[in-house]
């Protein structure tokens, strides 16, 4: 078996298996915190929280290092990092509600200031020659590959954890993401609601680092969530979706990687977390852009059948290709350009049915405005029964009263 | 120790303050555009198109990488607006998924390709390499006068001052515009002061001061300075003129400051080596809008009426 084909099958191995697995879980749960940060607006606070890390990182480092001699154990550097990205956090949350900047010049500031100090404390570690400084460079691009079994374990805890709290208050949140207010007067806490979610983000960028690193950590809480946009309009699908797609995208970035030593684990991961929100982009139905393609030419085809059924039962000349290409098709037209009985008495429906759409339009001009895209399509499919009987009845006594033709054409007077 | 300033201190320093306020100057425009993070993003996207440049070209001349970079700044542009567009999702998460998206894929490039054997790593992207552009020919007084040795001061020097005084007069230039522009579009528009071609053009100039520097000093700086000056001038004044000029002021401080702590502080301390220079002045400037934050006079917004521009 191809050592490819033994990593995706989990079978490479106890620990790489708990590393992929690890992963999965760590995308699972970016995911779907990803989906509330992402409807809240506030998706590169994630980045400012990946980047302030740095410092954390480091100092844990050089203290563990003074310490025990041997700095890279990993709880400890997530607690450090914890620290560091919290007080950051903060920062972003006095910039913005102090002081007249805005959300991102604060998270820019935060992300570069932090980012900064965290390079000076790598050249102190340097210079503090501690050797084993080799061991704060994986947290930078994310390495799966030699990772212990209880740094794979502490990851898939936590992410886990992270994971089953979003899926706990996934309502809340979603009102929240929603209509903070609606929210507050519901009763929800939302400053401790929103104080939650930041947690839950927190958590979940600190587990990433040994496995996306810092400078992309960010990708695995925006790419799926964005991704998932594309597949739902429903929050409550948008949650599982996000957190599929992120653990799908993390275990096969992950089983990859930990198959060739040397390969920056996290830029695989982000990798192919993008080549799955491509795919999402261009085929996902509705709202993916083969959908919509699909949706376009259609309607226009819808258009060209009117044009042309209009055009036949006002007896006008039709040069257009693509509609003679489609009262064909519809056997509403022979060859030679004549119509045939079917497609007059279409041709009939159809106008009957753009006088029904007028009168509507007179009677209702702002609702008939916007459904103006609608009109290709018969009265009775797109508006609502009484409606359609209301236009019916005026219709009859238009013509019953003798104010209109049948073959009308021109406005209804107002007096109806 | 003069001459050791001059060979080891003086370049690092002139190049790192052009930088600085060129990234400084726009920093002013893009904040108050609330486009702060333009110079995150386009710092993260050009390194595909800088390795791809070199794995093209062989080498790592300038022009090469920019036009590298340009092109690549240029996909990332187009595909953050599909994204957007299609996506209905708000820009700052488009953003978030191309520049994460395409450097993952600069970074695996690099380490896939030889690129990171020769010149090129991702550690030299993010920090740069500021202390490593040294004049060994300044090697007395007489060195700032004579052509053969200045003929030898790091071509970034030259290359940063160029984008320096490109940058500068198009601010003067387009001042008017750029101004209206900024603060009421539909104005700008109305007067035929072309906000859109102004928006695209400050773009261009980010992306440009972002490659020539972020070579130099690295990713970091380059998005700290087109912050952190301009941010803390903004809660100083409430005129723009004088936010210019003092975020140039600022940037100019924090260059000097954090390379002289970052080169002799340590040795102050009883260290042998310097500390990042770039990863310093951050720090510093940081450190700048973090007091400009807790007691600038204009930190709060205004309450309308109370304003003192003219």
């Amino acid at each position: 078996m191809s050592p490819l084909l033994s990593a995706l099958l989990l079978s490479a191995g106890y620990n790489s298996a708990l590393v992929t697995l690890g992963a999965a879980l760590l995308g699972a749960a970016g995911g779907a915190v990803g989906t509330f940060v992402l409807l809240r607006r506030r998706s590169l606070v994630s980045d400012a929280i990946g980047h302030a890390t740095l410092p954390g990182l480091a100092l844990a480092f050089i203290v563990m290092a003074l310490l025990t001699g041997d700095g890279r154990w990993m709880p400890g550097l997530m607690l450090g990092a914890a620290i560091t990205a919290a007080l950051g956090l903060a920062t972003i949350d006095i910039m913005t509600h102090r002081t007249r900047l805005h959300e991102d010049a604060a998270i820019g500031a935060v992300l570069s200031v932090y980012f900064g100090a965290g390079v000076v404390l790598l050249t102190v570690i340097q210079m503090l020659d501690t050797g084993n400084q080799a061991g704060l460079s994986t947290y930078l691009l994310g390495s799966a590959a030699g990772m212990l079994r209880s740094e794979a374990l502490l990851i898939a805890i936590v992410s886990g954890a992270a994971a089953i709290t979003i899926f706990a208050l996934h309502r809340p949140l979603t009102m929240l993401a929603f209509d903070g207010d609606y929210a507050a007067v519901r009763g929800a806490q939302v400053r401790r609601l929103d104080f939650t979610l930041s947690l839950i983000l927190l958590a979940v960028v600190v587990t990433s680092l040994k496995v996306v690193g810092l400078v992309l950590s960010v990708a695995i809480t925006i790419i799926p969530a964005v991704a998932a946009r594309f597949w739902t309009d429903r929050v409550h699908l948008m949650v599982p979706i996000a957190a599929c797609l992120g653990a799908v995208g993390a275990y096969l970035g992950a089983a990859v990687s930990s198959t060739t030593h040397g390969l920056p684990t996290g830029s695989l991961i982000v990798l192919t977390l993008f080549a799955l929100f491509m795919l999402s982009m261009l085929f996902a139905p509705g709202r993916g852009v083969l959908a919509s393609m699909v949706r376009h030419h259609r309607f226009r085809l819808r258009v060209h059948e009117r044009q042309g059924l209009l055009a036949i039962a006002h007896r006008e000349p039709i040069y257009d290709a693509l509609t003679l290409r489609v009262l064909r098709r519809a056997n509403w037209m022979r060859r030679d350009g004549v119509p045939t009985p079917a497609g007059i008495k279409t041709a009939r429906a159809a106008v009957e049915n753009e006088v029904l759409w007028k009168l509507y339009h007179d009677l209702m001009p702002v609702e008939a405005s916007e459904m103006v895209n609608q009109r290709m399509y018969p009265v009775h499919e797109v508006l609502p029964p009484d409606t359609v009987a209301d236009l019916l009845r005026l219709r009859r006594q238009a013509i019953a009263g003798g104010l209109v033709e049948p073959a009308y054409r021109g406005n209804v007077p107002r007096a109806l | 120790m003069l001459v050791d300033f001059l060979q080891l201190s003086l370049t690092p320093m002139l190049i790192g303050a052009c930088a600085s306020v060129t990234c400084a100057l726009l920093g002013n425009f893009l904040i108050l555009r609330r486009q702060s993070l333009i110079g995150d993003a386009v710092s993260h996207v050009v390194l595909p198109g800088i390795v791809g440049a070199f794995l093209i070209t062989g080498t790592v001349s300038a022009l090469a990488m920019l036009a590298g970079a340009a092109v690549a700044a240029i996909v990332a542009v187009v595909l953050i607006e599909v994204i957007r567009r299609l996506g209905k999702v708000e820009p700052g998460a488009a953003m978030g998924v191309v520049f994460t998206a395409m450097f993952a894929g600069g970074v695996l490039w690099l380490e896939r390709s030889n690129a990171s054997s020769v010149h090129l790593d991702v550690e030299h992207v993010l920090y740069g390499n500021l202390e490593s552009l040294i004049w060994l020919a300044g090697d007395g007084l007489a060195a700032l006068v004579s052509a053969a040795a200045l003929a030898q001061l790091p071509p970034q020097l030259f290359r940063l001052f160029g984008v320096l005084l490109l940058t500068a007069s198009a601010v003067m230039l387009a001042r008017r515009g750029l101004i209206l522009g900024t603060f009421d579009e539909a104005f700008a528009a109305s007067v035929g002061a072309r906000p859109r071609w102004i928006s695209l053009g400050l773009l261009l100039l980010v992306a440009l001061a972002a490659v020539a520097a972020f070579e130099a000093v690295g990713a970091i700086l380059v998005v700290a300075m087109f912050i952190c000056p301009a941010a803390t001038a903004r809660l100083l004044t409430n005129r723009l003129g004088r936010q210019l000029e003092l975020s140039v002021a600022f940037a100019l401080t924090a260059t000097v400051l954090g390379l002289g702590m970052a080169t002799y502080g340590p040795m102050a301390l009883g260290g042998t080596h310097s500390v990042s220079g770039a990863g310093m002045i951050a720090v510093i400037s940081g450190l700048q809008l973090a007091t400009a934050c807790a007691f600038a006079p204009h930190r709060t917004r205004s309450r309308i009426g109370a304003t003192d521009a003219p």
